[in-house]
């Protein structure tokens, strides 16, 4: 090593210097030499959950701050959209007069559709969003979309606060099956979101369109579900073809929590359920959360294939 | 005295994409232009650095420094060969990297710590530490869009600076901030420098990396040129003839 000593007062002190670099040498001689990338996927989120609590928190703060009413935004939001459906549907068409409570019908499935469209519309910008960040540090880029998924679960407390009070309000009675109900259905697009929100992340980089069909996709959604119409019409319209319909996870998803929140508050819950709620419900959504397991897998293999060229594209 | 990074022959392949959408592709195949190309960014690059060695790394723009910078880094990966490293890694490579304009300063240094990889406990022991050495006085819970610029920069090369690190990277000019904050800066990366912390540093500015490094690496169009001593590298790269005047401003920049 050849220490130099400039005149201008930056002096090395050699000796110094090469005692501390062996003192440093020697602390780290348990410490292999690795590859300084971190490892990727969804346990290498999990090894940075101070980093990600931080940017999921950056996200919903910086969302309200400087408005005037900050995070009461939160609930006029899920509020003046549920008022808008039961406008539309329940008064000026009309529907769900035969059906008790079609407003928590409706409620319960607006809160999984939201959770979805904003996970993976998020979740889709998420990367590009955050190109001077990725470009800079070394973190697990799958960071990103998990942080969308968490945002918009952060966003579900207003909901529920919303439809708690209706809920007391109408006499809710679950039982255990209702709750198991809830769990799974929140499983279900939770999972299915956030394997979604991976691929969709990593295909923007690449293609920009893909927020644009993302949009055009979400705006399907929530005619997709039984959300704005029950299930037993989909069931009397579609007799024999409601396998393709309920193949859809997002409508088990809906489903499942409908039968968490709103089947407990009707007077008659067995002819609630006989009618319109589909058969083997419970083996449907297990089908689904184990169809959206694997596609997060394969999910997390397409985002460790490609990823590696995510900075150069940004 | 350990190894502390080992690049083992590197190559970095970088896609030039000519046309984006659906009609300047069609358009350029119909035209049997090509569409896409490739490039190598870097060329089976291999050196080994010891632990508290001062690494210069020069050359001139494009020859491939920062892409070699963000390997070591752990951003990108390489596509062939291999970059090891030991210990953590920090540095004034991702200063106000994350900061959000709408938070407060408090915020986004909890925030800024975390991405340079500090844990809360750490970041709390060295805020003030950090807050001393930005001179945000009163500005702490304004946010940082309403910085001046100068502040703004304090701020981010304050946290960059306060990581414990093993390698040190730095991929900008130390020319943060007014003059007292240049002097300070410059006392703390000497300090830096004497723990014993390796120092892998891309500058142009000759008198800076003779004020910093002990050792200097030289790219050339993605092929390490020269690696060795520092008066030897920068005339290699044919800094050395500059006229004293721009080395001076160059030195006064620290």
């Amino acid at each position: 090593m050849t220490d130099t000593i400039k005149s201008d007062g930056a002096a090395w002190d050699p000796e110094e210097h090469a005692r501390n670099a062996a003192t440093r040498s020697a602390a780290l001689a348990d410490v292999p030499l690795a590859s300084p990338a971190p490892r990727g996927g969804i346990r290498g989120v999990l090894e940075h959950r101070y980093l990600l609590t931080l940017l999921v928190k950056r996200e919903v703060t910086a969302r309200y701050t400087g408005s005037f009413l900050g995070m009461v935004w939160s609930y006029i939001t899920p509020l003046t959209q549920f008022f808008m459906y039961i406008f539309i549907f329940a008064l000026l068409l009309g529907r769900g007069k035969a059906i008790e409570h079609f407003a928590i019908h409706v409620f319960a499935a607006l809160m999984v559709v939201t959770l979805f469209t904003e996970t993976i519309q998020a979740g889709t910008r998420s990367i590009t969003r955050n190109s001077s960040l990725l470009q800079k540090s070394a973190m697990p880029r799958e960071m990103f979309p998990v942080a969308s998924l968490l945002v918009s679960i952060y966003h579900l407390w207003p909901e529920f606060v919303i439809l708690a009070i209706a809920l007391v309000y109408t006499g809710w009675s679950p039982d255990l099956t209702a709750v198991a109900a809830g769990v799974l259905g929140y499983a279900v697009i939770i999972v299915f979101s956030l394997a979604l929100g991976l691929m969709l992340s990593v295909s923007q980089v690449f293609l920009r369109d893909t927020s644009q069909m993302v949009n055009v996709i979400n705006n399907f959604i929530r005619f997709g579900v039984p959300m704005m119409y029950p299930y037993s019409l989909v069931a009397s319209r579609f007799h024999g073809h409601t396998d393709l319909y309920l193949a859809n996870p997002i409508a088990d998803a809906v489903l499942l929590v409908q039968r968490c929140f709103w089947v407990p508050t009707t007077s008659d819950q067995q002819e609630t359920i006989a009618l319109h709620m589909p058969d083997h419900l419970f083996t449907r959504g297990l089908i689904a959360l184990a169809a959206a397991l694997v596609l997060l897998v394969v999910a997390q293999k397409v985002f460790a294939r490609f990823e590696n060229k995510i900075p150069e594209r940004l | 005295m350990s190894d502390s990074i080992i690049v083992e022959n590197v190559s970095k392949r970088f896609t030039k994409h000519y046309h984006r959408t659906l009609k300047q592709v069609t358009v350029a195949m119909a035209r049997r232009q090509p569409v896409t190309n490739t490039f190598l960014a870097l060329d089976d690059v291999s050196f080994r650095v010891q632990q508290g060695e001062a690494i210069g790394l020069m050359g001139l723009n494009g020859s491939g420094k920062s892409t070699l910078l963000k390997l070591v880094q752990g951003v990108m990966h390489p596509d062939a060969g291999s970059v090891r490293t030991r210990g953590r890694i920090s540095g004034l490579i991702a200063t106000g990297a994350g900061f959000h304009p709408q938070l407060t300063g408090r915020e986004n240094i909890y925030l800024n710590a975390a991405i340079l990889g500090m844990s809360e406990a750490e970041t709390k022991r060295k805020f003030d530490a950090i807050t001393d050495f930005a001179a945000l006085d009163d500005f702490l819970d304004s946010p940082v869009g309403h910085y001046s610029s100068g502040m703004y920069a304090r701020l981010g090369f304050a946290i960059a600076i306060h990581v414990d690190a093993d390698i040190f990277l730095a991929d900008e000019a130390l020319s943060v901030g007014d003059k007292p904050f240049k002097v300070k800066c410059m006392a703390k990366l000497k300090e830096i420098r004497e723990s014993g912390v390796t120092i892998f540093y891309v500058s142009h500015a000759a008198g800076s990396v003779r004020r910093i490094c002990n050792r200097v690496l030289v790219l050339e169009k993605g092929v390490l040129g020269f690696d060795g001593d520092v008066d030897a590298g920068i005339k290699y790269v044919k800094y050395d003839d500059d006229s004293e005047g721009t080395d001076d401003e160059l030195g006064s920049e620290v």
